[in-house]
């Protein structure tokens, strides 16, 4: 029977094992610092437990980390593991330095359920949630992690859609017995699904990048299937009503396709509707995927439209394309080719 | 949307031992197409599901399956009549708009449509699937469409495509460009299906999807 991995057990998780088999609960802690603080890779390496309990932990446990089975290298450095999760499938993780900084993008489903038009990962359905030990596996177990000083949630999956498991992962990451990250280094990327986005606001202090794309209704919908049920406006009225505070960022991420969303009009819409949110819009070029109806937008028309929502007052930026000749940049994360799919009956 | 109800279910019964219909009476008003969470208990998120019956009954019918590791579905398959469940208000967007339409659904997916249905909405086309004809729910009603197109990929029989869904229209050498398609199901089968429309030549913006996720 295969052991329950340790890695990805909150504190209170870790101490409730302990009690189920008789340790201290104190013991929880100095597990935990072993997970996430020191360089460990058997529970025999914990030394400051004794024999005893690591004999007893040995019987039902393992620490669970999974290396990554590939890895691509971008001519930019950008680079694109690949792990196997549950069974036979397999996720992407994007690591992309810049400068001083290095950010490693994670996934949080294997798949996703929400259809956007222009992702490639909607193409290959839904498989599974991933674990806070699978998710934050891949930023741990990729050579670079000593030096990682951003985490996004912006892989494969809506993160909201497995919501205890990417608050769970977000806990260990920020916490003081974790991995002690500002939660300032991490967002967390959703399509807007409200009712998760309301508790990740109340329970974790990360910041927020909601995926607009258009803000027309209408627009959106033929997009984004989640328009039909969580509408953008009730997006916006929640995020504005929601104290942000000086240090918490809230962002918008915005796909340019020609001729779809790249007008005056559009300009002009987004400023009304995020007129007083302190917050900043995230331009992104849109790289095509096979058989898309879409098109990216011009340079020529993304640098005007850039530029019109700043003289109007909307902080807006560019995303840097990364990683393109290996097929990292966020939206094309797919594993599509690896995985054999079965056609299964609708 | 968090402004929960809480409701008595008057009938709870299986439809063919995966699918259930659920009913309670009506609260409020709605429009056909719509949405709204279900939950068992007051503090957990309720879940979202497509209304299957008509706003002018005086009870509104929940389609759901039974979904062995799902949260909710296990504990809904066990209640009985004059259970409490809460329920939010209508939400969502997936309306017909009485403009020509086909209508595509697999399974659970034909509730919204069979809202539609009942209120004298009518589509040119409604393509219902399955695995098997116990899968296709509301049968007899929906028998009255002019064209009706039952595809079941494990099945076979008089007035069903032997077939999967996304091959009775793979079939079709020209689809009908100038009108809408209204698909609902899961994300797999809205996803294929509408990039097999697109490969038809049909303009994603006549496309309409409500996902199950």
């Amino acid at each position: 029977m295969a052991k329950e991995k340790l890695f990805g057990k909150t504190l209170n998780e870790l101490k409730e094992i302990c009690i189920g088999i008789g340790m201290p609960s104190f013991t929880g802690r100095q597990i935990a610092q072993w997970l996430y603080q020191k360089e460990v890779f058997s529970i025999d390496g914990m030394t400051n437990l004794s024999a005893k309990n690591r004999e007893q932990l040995n019987q039902e446990y393992e620490i669970g980390l999974e290396s990554p089975i590939r890895v691509q290298e971008s001519s930019d450095g950008t680079k694109k593991y690949l792990f196997n999760a549950k069974g036979d499938n397999f996720i992407e993780t994007a690591m992309i330095p810049d400068s001083d900084r290095k950010t490693v993008c994670v996934s949080s489903q294997v798949g996703c359920k929400m259809g956007c038009l222009f992702c490639m990962t909607a193409r290959q359905g839904f498989q599974a949630n991933l674990t806070a030990g699978e998710i934050i596996n891949q930023f741990r177990s990729i050579p670079e992690w000593p030096q990682v000083t951003n985490l996004v949630y912006m892989g494969m999956g809506e993160p909201f859609d497995n919501l205890n498991e990417v608050l769970k992962s977000l806990e260990i990451l920020t916490s003081d017995w974790g991995y002690g990250m500002s939660p300032k280094r991490i967002t967390v990327s959703t399509i807007g699904i409200i009712p998760g986005m309301k508790t990740f606001l109340e329970q974790s202090n990360c910041h927020l990048a909601v995926s607009m794309h258009t803000p027309f209704d209408e627009e959106r919908k033929k997009l984004m299937p989640v328009e039909q049920v969580y509408a953008l406006e009730e997006v916006v009225k929640h995020i504005r009503a929601f104290d942000f505070g000086l240090q918490r960022r809230v962002s918008f991420e915005y796909i340019m396709f020609k001729g779809l969303n790249d007008t005056p009009r559009h300009v002009k819409e987004l400023i009304r509707l995020l007129n007083g949110i302190r917050c900043r819009l995230n331009l992104i070029r849109f790289h095509p995927i096979p058989d898309s109806p879409l098109e990216g937008s011009s340079d020529e028309t993304i640098m005007e439209f850039k530029d019109a929502l700043n003289r109007k007052g909307l902080l807006t930026t560019l995303r840097a394309s990364r990683g393109q000749d290996i097929y990292a940049a966020c939206g094309l994360l797919s594993t599509k080719e690896l995985v054999k799919k079965q056609e299964r009956d609708y | 949307m968090n402004l929960l109800f809480p409701v008595n279910i008057t009938e709870n019964i299986s439809i063919n031992g995966q699918a259930f219909l659920l009913k309670f009476r009506r609260p409020f008003d709605f429009k056909p197409g719509q949405i709204l969470g279900i939950t068992a208990h007051e503090n957990i998120t309720p879940r979202l599901y497509s209304i299957a019956s008509s706003p002018l009954d005086e009870y509104i019918s929940i389609l759901y399956t039974l979904k062995a590791e799902g949260q909710l579905t296990p504990i809904l398959a066990y209640l009985n009549p004059d259970d409490l469940i809460w329920i939010t208000g209508p939400q969502g967007k997936f309306v017909f708009n009485n403009e020509p339409a086909w209508w595509i659904a697999t399974g659970t997916g034909i509730a919204p449509f069979y809202s539609m249905f009942l209120t004298n909405q009518r589509p040119l086309k409604l393509i219902h699937g399955g695995r098997k004809i116990e899968d296709i729910m509301f049968r007899p009603d929906l028998s009255l469409l002019g064209d009706y197109i039952i595809c079941c990929s494990q099945d076979s029989g008089d007035k069903i495509y032997p077939g999967r869904l996304t091959q009775y229209l793979n079939d079709f050498e020209n689809l009908p460009q100038h009108i809408n398609y209204y698909i609902c199901g899961n994300a797999e089968m809205v996803v294929d299906v509408r990039n097999l429309l697109i490969a038809k030549g049909i303009n994603f913006r006549q496309v309409l999807t409500e996902i199950y996720f």
